[in-house]
């Protein structure tokens, strides 16, 4: 089986068939991964393009290395030091790339719905990396990969996702993906930083860290930036930590062998506490081998579109 | 002596209480007779059967974009765009390039509009110099150079007491302030309503209060100086409330709203992220919509403005946070307001007609056709039985901005008659 689609653009509108397509996928691939010859020819012939308005090591080097992995032409673009320094669309950007015969477009943009209206004027398949405050898809799966590992299922766990909800695409493709496969998801954070209704979506929200981390199968913190301190959105990094922050205390509240995530980069000290980030719970690096593993699946399976 | 005869159609002067099927004559500009039957074989003649012949639509709010954008719209096809619409006066905003901030840009529309308009026009000028929100503009001599009313549109007054300031001024001269109505501090960069749809979308948000704080702060003003103002582009259920509110109080407040806020909602942004519904103040939600359609029927709304504001395609053709805000909405006004208002029931037909025509001509104080001897021949002829599907790419506007192509809407303009003659477009 093989994805119908073109594009990757969120998982609001993914399928359950088709997120367990794409990790089924996604463990054949970490096989691969972990063999001493990684070279596969999954991709063989194919030309895929990143294409990244914004900073971003890992998500970035995940692909890139993905890609190369799969015996793909891989290319990588940044918004500095190309034509869109000098003044080119986003639209006409799709367009020159899909001139050159790229199959699949990697997007990270900064505003929201930029994979959308690209990939609504390209020929080529684009996985959104990450727009605004809208969703990171493959994110979302290398977490659902990582929890599936450790659980067997996503069915009845308890994710509590704690921190700088409103900013977090993560966080929302998570509630999306999560909850598709069955999952419980549970946000909690200073208000200021959850989305405006979100008591409309289908998540629990909750002022109170602990609430959130009792008895959750998975804890994952958000990374909190310097920024919205001087946005006016929280009044310290000090007292973030102490109310928000996840600590060892805070992570005995969960169950035992719950596991401890984090999208990266880590602001140690602050979001989660240095003890636990390196600790026996802590799936943190763990996360970044299946987003290898999780990207190169969801490659193969959109540039075999349409085969069966 | 020109002679224009308008036969067979229904007669609709809300103004006046008629609503019947009778024949008007035209004569150099003015209404010279109605009645049954008339015949003038040396009158050129136009054919209304089947049809409703009002006042000509005016529209206390649009932006012509000339000078300085030309490639959005000019004077010319603005014009003739609002005539299609149905509209013989126009009142465009002051935020062209160079702002309309002085009497020499002032006369320099007035001249173009007189050279290349097809409809009447109404500058209004411009609040503060170059609508930066500090230095007053020279209220008297915008006035005299033929300004109708002071807006800084597209943008608010940020300080209270400069607004204060000028809407003191202005009313020892008879001018208006009409605010757009927006604390910049709480809209900030958001493209789209807060609420749901924004957070399902990643959108940042503009919260209903950053209208509603503002509207508000007019109203007190206003209340404060005794002094009128207007209220621009209404959008939210709590600024009909704030104005139903200030009414109530004997504040001399008046308010508009646009007919995209009549039928469209946030509902309209979806994951396509179609620029054509990003718009300022943003589409809100169903409960702002009735609440508006509510404040029209029971008049605390007076009237119906478009905010026509066209845009180029590449404005558009972009990511929707830096897309720029603004509908193309002459030529979907008529339609739009008649199925949001009248063919839902909600009002009759000499109700709407009022609200845009009649109603927004007394709020700046503006002549207005009429169907009664001596009465100005600014005239539209419509037809409200015949369905049709609202394409924008067909608009004579440049701006094909408009998120409602593809609706089905049954009433438009056919003629419309200025100064007792048919507009060609």
């Amino acid at each position: 089986m093989m994805l119908a689609r073109k594009d990757l653009l969120g998982l609001r509108d993914v399928s359950a068939q088709e997120i367990t397509l794409i990790l089924d996928t996604a463990a054949q691939m970490k096989h691969l991964l972990s063999s001493s010859n990684k070279k596969s020819n999954h991709l063989t012939g194919k030309s895929i393009v990143t294409l990244f308005y914004e900073n971003s090591t890992r998500t970035r080097m995940s692909f890139e290395l993905a890609s190369k992995y799969m015996s793909a032409v891989a290319a990588n673009i940044s918004a500095s030091g190309s034509s869109v320094a000098k003044g080119e669309t986003l639209i006409d950007t799709g367009r020159t790339l899909d001139a050159m015969g790229t199959d699949l477009i990697i997007i990270r943009h900064p505003m929201s719905g930029a994979p959308h209206i690209l990939a609504k004027h390209t020929r080529a398949g684009i996985i959104n990396a990450g727009d605004g405050m809208n969703e990171h898809p493959t994110q979302a799966l290398l977490d659902m990969m990582t929890m599936r590992e450790h659980f067997g299922g996503l069915e009845g766990l308890k994710v509590a996702i704690v921190g700088d909800i409103l900013h977090s695409r993560v966080a929302r493709s998570n509630m999306w993906g999560l909850t598709t496969m069955g999952a419980k998801v549970v946000w909690a954070g200073p208000r200021t930083l959850m989305p405006p209704a979100s008591d409309k979506l289908p998540v629990e929200c909750t002022d109170c860290v602990e609430d959130a981390v009792r008895q959750a199968d998975v804890v994952m913190a958000l990374r909190i930036q310097q920024e919205r301190m001087e946005g006016g959105l929280i009044p310290s990094l000090r007292e973030y930590h102490s109310v928000y922050g996840i600590n060892a205390e805070r992570l005995a509240m969960a169950k035992p062998g719950a596991l401890l995530m984090h999208p990266g980069p880590m602001n140690r000290g602050v979001e989660v506490a240095s003890n636990i980030a390196d600790g026996d719970q802590s799936v943190i690096n763990a996360q970044v081998t299946s987003g290898v593993a999780v990207r190169m699946a969801v490659m193969f399976l959109l540039t075999r579109r349409g085969e069966r | 002596m020109k002679k224009l005869l308008i036969h067979g159609g229904t007669a609709i002067d809300p103004s006046r209480g008629l609503y019947e099927k009778l024949d008007i004559l035209c004569v150099d500009g003015k209404v010279s007779e109605v009645g049954k039957g008339l015949s003038y074989p040396d009158a050129e003649s136009l054919d209304a059967t089947g049809m409703v012949v009002a006042p000509g639509l005016v529209d206390i709010h649009c932006h012509l974009r000339e000078p300085g954008y030309e490639y959005k719209e000019t004077i010319a096809t603005g014009t003739r765009a609002a005539a299609r619409g149905g509209f013989t006066s126009v009142c465009c905003m002051p935020n062209t390039k160079p702002v309309n901030d002085c009497a020499a840009v002032t006369r320099q529309i007035i001249e173009t509009a007189r050279a290349a308009g097809a409809v009447r026009v109404y500058p209004i000028g411009a609040i503060t110099k170059g609508e930066a929100g500090k230095e007053l503009t020279e209220v008297g001599e915008l006035k005299a150079a033929g300004c109708v009313a002071l807006s800084d549109d597209g943008k608010p007054v940020d300080d209270s007491r400069r607004m204060m300031l000028a809407m003191e001024y202005a009313a020892g001269f008879g001018m208006k302030c009409i605010s757009h109505c927006e604390d910049r501090s709480l809209a900030a960069d958001g493209s789209m309503h807060r609420g749901l749809q924004s957070t399902l979308l990643g959108l940042r948000g503009i919260p209903a209060a950053a209208e509603e704080i503002m509207v508000a702060r007019e109203i007190l003003l206003a209340r404060e100086l005794h002094v009128p103002v207007h209220i621009a582009h209404i959008s939210t259920k709590g600024s009909v409330e704030l104005v139903r509110w200030g009414k109530a109080m004997g504040v001399q407040v008046t308010a508009e709203t646009c007919p995209h806020y009549l039928v469209g909602t946030d509902a309209l942004v979806t994951e396509i992220y179609d620029t054509s519904t990003k718009v300022n103040p943003p589409l809100r939600t169903e409960e702002d919509r009735e609440a508006i359609v509510e404040g029209l029927v029971d008049g605390t709304i007076d009237c119906i403005a478009t905010d026509h504001a066209p845009h180029h395609i590449d404005e558009k053709n972009v990511e929707y946070a830096s897309a720029l805000s603004g509908i193309s909405g002459f030529e979907s006004a008529l339609g739009l307001s008649y199925e949001a208002l009248v063919a839902s029931g909600h009002m009759e037909l000499p109700r709407l007609l009022e609200l845009m025509s009649v109603r927004p001509a007394q709020i700046l104080n503006l002549p207005v056709g009429g169907i009664a001897p001596g009465a100005i021949a600014d005239l539209a002829v419509m037809d409200i039985q015949t369905p049709y599907v609202l394409d924008p790419s067909q608009f004579i506007s440049k701006g094909h901005n408009n998120p409602f192509g593809g609706m089905k809407l049954t009433a438009r303009s056919v003629y419309t008659i200025v100064g007792g003659n048919t507009v060609e477009y």
